[in-house]
């Protein structure tokens, strides 16, 4: 039986489509293919939010040429719209496109389509898109996780081998731990955000979905580097990361224990301790150690990340682009226009946000949520400088969680628990498949040095060779 | 009345730094362009663009807070100012709180007192609010949002309307000076904000103070003030109280009045930009800046007045412009002759420029050549008036001023045979002239000397024809 | 520091969301039940140590280079006239102001 080529990764697509084996409308069709059969009926994937043609000057050349890219709905590109997941945005297309979008194009990429995800990435599960949540293509009735929601269905269903997310607390390695993928997020200022549409700028990051570590290692390798016309991204040498499988003689991974709390749902404990053996049995050696400041990430990460949002978003306001709800006056159109244009969840972190940056709170809860974000930088330069080179840990508590299950949004943020400290670090951070549970994928998170990608791939490739198959399928 | 009381007066300047394009954008900084035509995905706030820092804009701001003595820091931190205009396109102005670019700082004024400045922060400005072009709708004109500015906030030191001017002309005078900006109140690129109370003399404590705005002239600032003054003076003497809040001064009808709404409490939840990482400037950049800027136009101005001999009236018209005093040194250096390159650039020098079209038209004759022109006056090889020529010869002609007047033959004729040849002639052309100053008309001499200098197309040394003339009625 | 009602209508005065008067309860309770979870951040004392100086942030050329628009302002701007974006009319600066 052979391996479509769909499924063959995205480097042998590529080298197909360059040495004409096959023509990139092809590949193109094939991918396309299997969108609208993941999309078909009421319990469709509903990964993407738009579709695009099929690419009219096929590309033949470039390192990605002919690869079917999905890209999420807040990433700007020139051809279709980016909605971000909110009626806001409705239809808006981007009179420019975004850097990392560029870059894929550029490598011969062609773009599928844009993706599902929770409005302005605020959310865990894309059920606060506004235009209907996505589904695991795992189990139809669980959420995809988020809020890259749609780009990681379109990954696990095989539409695309890549695709593009963002990450704020963890919206890309969640997901990609519910839907059995890869997830990178890179370190800050490795990819521009040139494009991104802010959700949290201090936070905020193009991430990269790959079925395999190798695809998202090329991926990755694609949409790095400095852009000057993003002030946060680092002028930094590139990171080797599409290095292929080798062993990890000599190298020490932490296992901090905080991520591996007694509520820890056991059977991700043992999924967890079996990759642990398997990154020993690659010539790692492993070291308990302790990033004490853990516990209060989600309180820090609900503070900053709304308050950024809640300036970030103030440009929606139906002057210059956008939905407009005509009002009397210029105070009632602005209220009109982003009562109609934001959903719940947006509403609650502007207000949340607007509320820990007005007179009087600002230094109890602003400044000290930024008091406390060094506190757990200083934990990860802690255990880095003491000779730890990479970490290992569950990528969520638990494995996908059912569409509707968790109303209360405290709850939900808790299912961010072991991403946030790598945003709120600025460290790169990965979630690769270490097998599954009823069914469900668990994923397990590697996390590096600043622009340390290189060994946080080390790791990925080692894992995902030493777990083969009982982890990706 | 009002003399129990006296004057508190901050002032708060906006100056838009000149650079060719926005501090955040690529887009032309040009003012006066069709509507929105320097607009971009930045400066639009379009989703998902970014902000870059100008780098020329942070030098002239760096200049500007040096020429003022400010300490400027190493590192400064960006802010977000968050209100809702439709002119601001972000929902926030990019500007600096808690760490702003420079602190402290100094202005000395002619009369002897100083101004101190509290602060100087970079920030962007918002675009143009239009309310009378469509009934019922504002225009909105974004072109200028973005367009760099730095923000000096005076100490509350100002105790005169007239203190006031001459604190403006004095920032005015250093920020041309530094070629910060353009310094045009008319084209907004020097915006003045005025906070005023009154208090009894020997209070120490301030009272409640009121901000004016849209000040639009050095002159309109000083009239808004002495009005606003007086209001809070008879406020007072009536036992009333003046309540903080923001008046406008209205240029046609020459009054302050109140804003049209009620100030409220503005809660513009500063936090640091996360977009822009902080500016970190460094410690041999500074020194370099420091360097580059030079003699300060009120240092200057003393030393052109004690080493070089200008009355101090030239002196301030000498440094009124960077060009002119750097010109005028460079001349005064070439030859020596300090005065004498004064009334050259005040008289000609500056004539000649008018005529070309204004300071556009530049300073075109060399500092040496000019200085070279000044020479051959001043050892008599070519008169006064021949020089005047010569210089308008220069303005086209790249020659040497003495390669012109050999060419020419503007050369000063001392030979006593050529100039008794002319004197000769003059002598039989005008016999009623001669034989009435030969028999004692001693005032007929200027007329004579003036033929001769006719004859000799000003060539002929006025002095040796003095000396001649006079032998010859002597004689 | 519970959230009460006020406070809500304050920051969204401030944030500029129509919210309506029943719906104020909801985002009392939820305000009050998050931020209760940020209390624990007032206990923890102790700074971390000051980052090194970084070397800043890179700077742009003063160039005249602006991001191209692919897309015209009128065909993506609500409301244009004559190149003007429009907003319903404020008779001064003031009007927008901050607070009502």
């Amino acid at each position: 039986m052979t391996v479509p080529l769909l499924d063959q990764g995205a480097a042998s697509i590529a080298a197909a489509v360059r040495e004409a084996r096959v023509a990139a409308v092809e590949v193109f069709g094939a991918a396309h293919g299997r969108l609208l059969e993941s999309h078909a009926g009421p319990d469709g994937i509903h990964a993407v939010l738009s579709t695009a043609e099929p690419p009219t000057v096929a590309p033949t050349s470039g390192p990605l040429a002919g690869v079917p890219v999905a890209i999420k709905d807040n990433i700007a590109t020139l051809t279709l719209p980016t909605s971000c997941g909110s009626r806001i945005l409705e239809h808006w297309v981007s009179p420019y496109e975004a850097t990392a979008a560029r870059k894929l194009r550029e490598a011969g990429a062609s773009l599928i389509g844009k993706t599902n995800m929770d409005e302005f990435a605020m959310g865990s599960s894309t059920e606060n898109s506004a235009y209907g949540p996505s589904r695991n293509p795992h189990d139809r009735t669980r959420a995809p996780g988020g809020s890259s929601g749609g780009s990681a269905a379109a990954v696990a269903a095989g539409i695309a081998p890549i695709a593009l997310g963002s990450e704020t607390g963890g919206s890309v390695r969640q997901p990609a731990a519910f839907c059995g993928v890869v997830g990178v997020k890179p370190t800050y200022g490795r990819v521009s955000r040139f494009g991104l549409v802010a959700f949290a700028s201090s936070l905020d990051g193009i991430g990269v979905f790959g079925r395999t570590v190798d695809d998202a290692a090329l991926a990755t390798e694609i949409v790095s580097g400095h852009d000057p016309h993003d002030a946060t991204s680092a002028a930094v040498e590139p990171a080797a990361m599409r290095i292929g499988p080798g062993t990890l003689d000599g190298l020490v991974i932490g296992v901090p224990r905080e991520y591996f709390p007694d509520s820890l749902d056991p059977s991700v404990r043992e999924r967890c301790d079996r990759a642990r053996e398997a990154l020993r049995a690659q010539g790692a050696t492993l070291r308990d150690v302790s990033l004490p400041h853990t516990d209060l990430a989600i309180p820090v990460y609900y503070i900053i990340a709304p308050a950024e949002c809640s300036a970030n978003l103030a440009r929606f306001d139906g002057v210059r682009y956008g939905m407009r709800i005509e009002g009397d006056g210029i105070r009632a159109m602005y209220e009109a226009t982003r009562a109609a244009g934001f959903g719940a969840e947006v509403t609650r972190r502007i207000l949340l946000g607007t509320y820990v940056l007005s007179a009087g709170y600002y230094d109890a809860y602003y400044r000290k949520a930024q008091q406390v974000r060094e506190l757990i930088r200083s934990d990860f330069d802690a255990v880095f400088a003491s000779g730890v080179q990479a970490l290992f840990t569950p990528t969520t508590p638990t494995p996908a969680f059912a569409l509707g299950a968790i109303s209360d949004p405290y709850e939900m943020y808790l299912s961010d628990i072991f991403t946030v400290t790598a945003n709120l670090a600025g460290v790169p951070a990965m979630s690769v498949p270490i097998g599954r549970v009823g069914g469900l994928p668990v994923g397990g998170q590697i996390l590096a040095r600043h622009f340390d990608e290189t060994t946080m791939f080390r790791v990925a490739y080692a894992l995902e060779e030493a777990l083969g198959a009982e982890a990706a399928r | 009345m009002t003399g129990a009381w006296e004057m508190v007066v901050g002032l708060e300047v906006h100056v838009q730094l000149r650079t060719r394009s926005k501090a955040f954008c690529g887009c032309s900084a040009t003012f006066g362009d069709a509507p929105n035509q320097n607009t971009c995905p930045v400066c639009l706030a379009l989703p998902g663009a970014l902000p870059v820092l100008n780098a020329r804009a942070v030098e002239l701001a760096a200049r500007a807070a040096l020429a003022l003595g400010c300490d400027v820091h190493r590192r400064s931190v960006f802010a977000r100012k968050n209100y809702f205009y439709p002119d601001l396109p972000k929902g926030y102005q990019i500007s600096q709180a808690e760490q702003p670019l420079a602190t402290g700082g100094r202005v000395p004024l002619p009369d002897g007192s100083t101004v101190g400045i509290t602060r100087i922060h970079m920030e962007e400005d918002a675009g143009k609010s239009i309310h009378d072009r469509f009934p019922g709708q504002t225009a909105i004109d974004l072109n200028r949002a973005g367009v760099p500015l730095i923000e000096i906030v005076g100490e509350p030191e100002i105790r005169s309307s007239a203190q006031a001017g001459a604190y403006l002309r004095a920032l005015r005078e250093i920020l041309l000076f530094g070629e910060v900006s353009d310094v045009s109140m008319e084209e907004g690129s020097f915006r003045v904000d005025a906070n005023v109370s009154a208090r009894r003399r020997g209070e120490t404590a301030f009272r409640p103070r009121t901000e004016i705005k849209n000040l639009n002239s050095f002159s309109n600032v000083e009239h808004a003030l002495e009005l606003e003054f007086a209001r809070h003076v008879a406020t007072y003497e009536a036992d009333g109280a003046i309540a903080q809040q923001t008046m406008l001064f209205d240029a046609l009808r020459q009054e302050v009045r109140p804003a049209r709404s009620k100030e409220g409490s503005h809660d513009y939840r500063y936090f640091p930009e996360p977009d822009l990482p902080p500016l970190v400037l460094a410690a041999d950049w500074l020194a370099a800046q420091r360097a580059a800027l030079g003699e300060l136009p009120a240092a200057r101005r003393a030393r052109f007045v004690g080493a070089l001999g200008v009355s101090a009236h030239e002196a301030e018209i000498l440094t009124a412009e960077p060009a002119i005093a750097e010109y005028f040194d460079a001349v005064a250096a070439a030859g020596g002759d300090g005065k004498a390159a004064a009334n050259w650039i005040l008289g000609e020098v500056l004539a000649a420029r008018n005529a070309a079209g204004g300071a556009a038209a530049g300073l075109v004759v060399a500092p040496a050549r000019l200085a070279a022109l000044i020479a051959l006056v001043r050892t008599g090889a070519v008169s006064s008036t021949a020089a005047k020529a010569i210089f308008q010869t220069m303005l086209t002609d790249g020659a040497e001023p003495k390669a012109i007047a050999e060419r020419d033959g503007l050369l000063q004729v001392g030979d006593d045979g050529a100039l008794e040849a002319w004197i000769a002639e003059v002598w039989a052309e005008h016999p009623d002239e001669a034989r009435r100053y030969a028999a004692g008309e001693a005032k007929l001499q200027g007329v004579l000397v003036g033929f001769v200098m006719k004859k000799s197309k000003g060539r002929a040394d006025p002095k040796k024809v003095n000396q001649l003339l006079a032998t010859r009625a002597g004689s | 520091m519970a959230v009460t009602p006020d406070d809500v209508r304050h920051v969204a005065g401030l944030a500029r969301l129509g919210i309506p008067e029943d719906a104020l309860a909801r985002y009392v309770e939820q305000l009050n039940g998050i931020l209760s979870h940020m209390e624990v951040l007032q206990r923890v004392k102790g700074e971390a140590e000051a980052t090194p100086p970084d070397a800043g942030m890179a700077l742009r050329e003063d160039r005249v280079a602006p991001v191209p628009l692919a897309i015209a302002r009128e065909r993506f701007a609500p409301r244009m006239r004559d190149g003007f974006f429009l907003v319903p009319r404020l008779a001064t600066h003031e009007d927008a102001g901050e607070e009502p």
